[in-house]
């Protein structure tokens, strides 16, 4: 066992600012004064994409991972939280299932996925064309919801498989969490990416600054993991971010060269190129093609996942991009070396 | 009674690196010793990596935008 007295103290984050009723009555019951109940037809008024469902599904899950200081741990199997937290989350996937065509051919959705396009949009693109360090800044806060618990919301998975897919994994799993070594897992690769560009490497410290975009993306991961149901989903999902990781790293390797950081910050993203190279052959080779072999009706929920991560991705992509050209900042609460940050608090083109 | 050899996995793949079960110490045509601690690791067969032996997905196919339904070309740029 390596021991490592620098480790920072766990320390759980405060909940945040609720957006709008259904994170104010989820947030109530969160600190044990339940009022007005999430019931379907509250949540049928919401925007599934949007901040406040968004938020108050998040917040949901996350008593599943670090919870919040003032919150008991207790909540996290209370019917007064999952009850709610069921009509959030079918709310959500519906209209994910609405919004992708579906299908069933897993080869040609990875095919597509491992076609590269040097002349692409897309943030990673963008920020080794052209971006500014304020821009590589705050997309490394928004990402921070998802990589300071890497891995975590795949972990959920493991024991919904079995056999060869489920040691592939697992392999994945153990070099996520730092092969042995607690220095080299990718969330504290994160939090030292973080320190050396001067954003805080606390847990839960951008959640209030973070767009419904960003939470939904760690929600589809959140929502696969934890339910059985949906593990072929979950395996989309951990797919489309193993194979579409190395290409991007480097790109953002090349960007963070360009604009002069240190190399903490480059580490992080250096080690993924070399690390998800090989993360792509466990995946294609050691999960699903065993998986769909025992289990070939999970095609659908495969395609769906591959399907509704890159849809999600995609629009976190255009929200950076399309406030970024126009020199917006896209965080709630601005980082202080954004532009124009006094009158834009809050008004992130959606 | 004699037992199995414990025998580390090489897998071959169609199209790109060769995957390799373990640690691992690699030599060079130079005589340069590379070392990989990873649980697997992808070896570059296609000589294209820049993080050579290691693959960093050179390997794969490339393709302009304008030649797949769907996608869209960086003009977001002013450069
Ligand atoms: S085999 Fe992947 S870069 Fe050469
Ligand atoms: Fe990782
Ligand atoms: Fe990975």
């Amino acid at each position: 066992m390596t021991s490592d007295t620098a480790m920072p103290a766990v320390v759980a984050p405060g909940l945040p600012a609720p957006r709008g009723p259904l994170s104010a009555a989820a947030f109530d019951t969160l600190r044990g004064s339940p009022g007005e109940q999430i019931d379907a037809a509250a949540v049928a008024q919401a925007d599934p994409y949007g901040d406040d469902l968004q938020l108050a599904l998040y917040c949901c899950y996350e008593l599943h991972y670090r919870g919040f200081s003032g919150v008991g741990a207790d909540l996290e199997w209370d019917p007064q939280l999952l009850g709610p937290r069921r009509h959030l989350e079918r709310a959500f996937l519906a209209t994910l299932r609405a919004d992708v065509p579906g299908g069933t051919d897993v080869s040609a959705e990875i095919d597509a996925l491992l076609v590269e396009t040097p002349d692409a949009s897309g943030v990673s693109h963008y920020l080794r064309r052209c971006g500014q360090l304020w821009q590589l800044r705050e997309y490394v806060a928004h990402r921070s919801l998802y990589h300071l618990k890497e891995a975590d919301p795949q972990a959920w998975v493991i024991p919904r498989l079995s056999g060869p897919a489920k040691t592939a994994l697992v392999t994945v799993e153990h070099d996520e969490y730092g092969a042995g070594n607690p220095r080299r897992m990718h969330s504290r690769l994160f939090g030292d990416m973080m320190s050396e560009l001067g954003l805080c490497p606390q847990y839960g410290a951008y959640l209030d600054a973070a767009p419904a975009a960003t939470l939904t993306e760690v929600n589809f991961m959140s929502l696969c993991g934890l339910h059985r149901a949906l593990r072929g989903a979950l395996i989309g999902q951990f797919a489309t971010v193993e194979l579409t990781s190395s290409p991007g790293s480097d790109r953002l390797v090349r960007a963070m060269r360009r604009l002069g950081c240190g190399p903490a910050a480059i580490e992080f993203y250096a080690e993924h190129v070399e690390a998800d190279a090989a993360h792509e052959q466990l995946v294609r080779h050691g999960v699903i093609t065993p998986l769909l072999a025992s289990e070939p009706e999970l095609a659908t929920d495969v395609v769906f996942g591959i399907q509704a991560a890159t849809l999600l991705a995609d629009r976190f992509s255009d929200l950076l991009l399309r406030n970024w050209t126009a020199s917006q900042p896209t965080l709630r609460n601005p980082l202080p070396d954004a532009p124009s940050q006094v009158a834009t608090r809050q008004k992130i083109a959606p | 009674m004699p037992t199995e050899p414990t025998r580390r996995r090489i897998t071959v793949t169609e199209d790109g690196p060769i995957l390799v079960q373990g640690p691992v110490e690699i030599v060079l045509a130079d005589g340069q010793e590379v070392i990989s601690d990873r649980a697997a690791t992808a070896l570059c067969t296609c000589r294209r990596s820049r993080r050579y032996p290691f693959c960093d997905t050179s390997h794969r196919r490339r393709v302009r935008t304008d030649r797949i339904r769907g996608a869209e070309a960086d003009r977001t740029c002013d450069r």
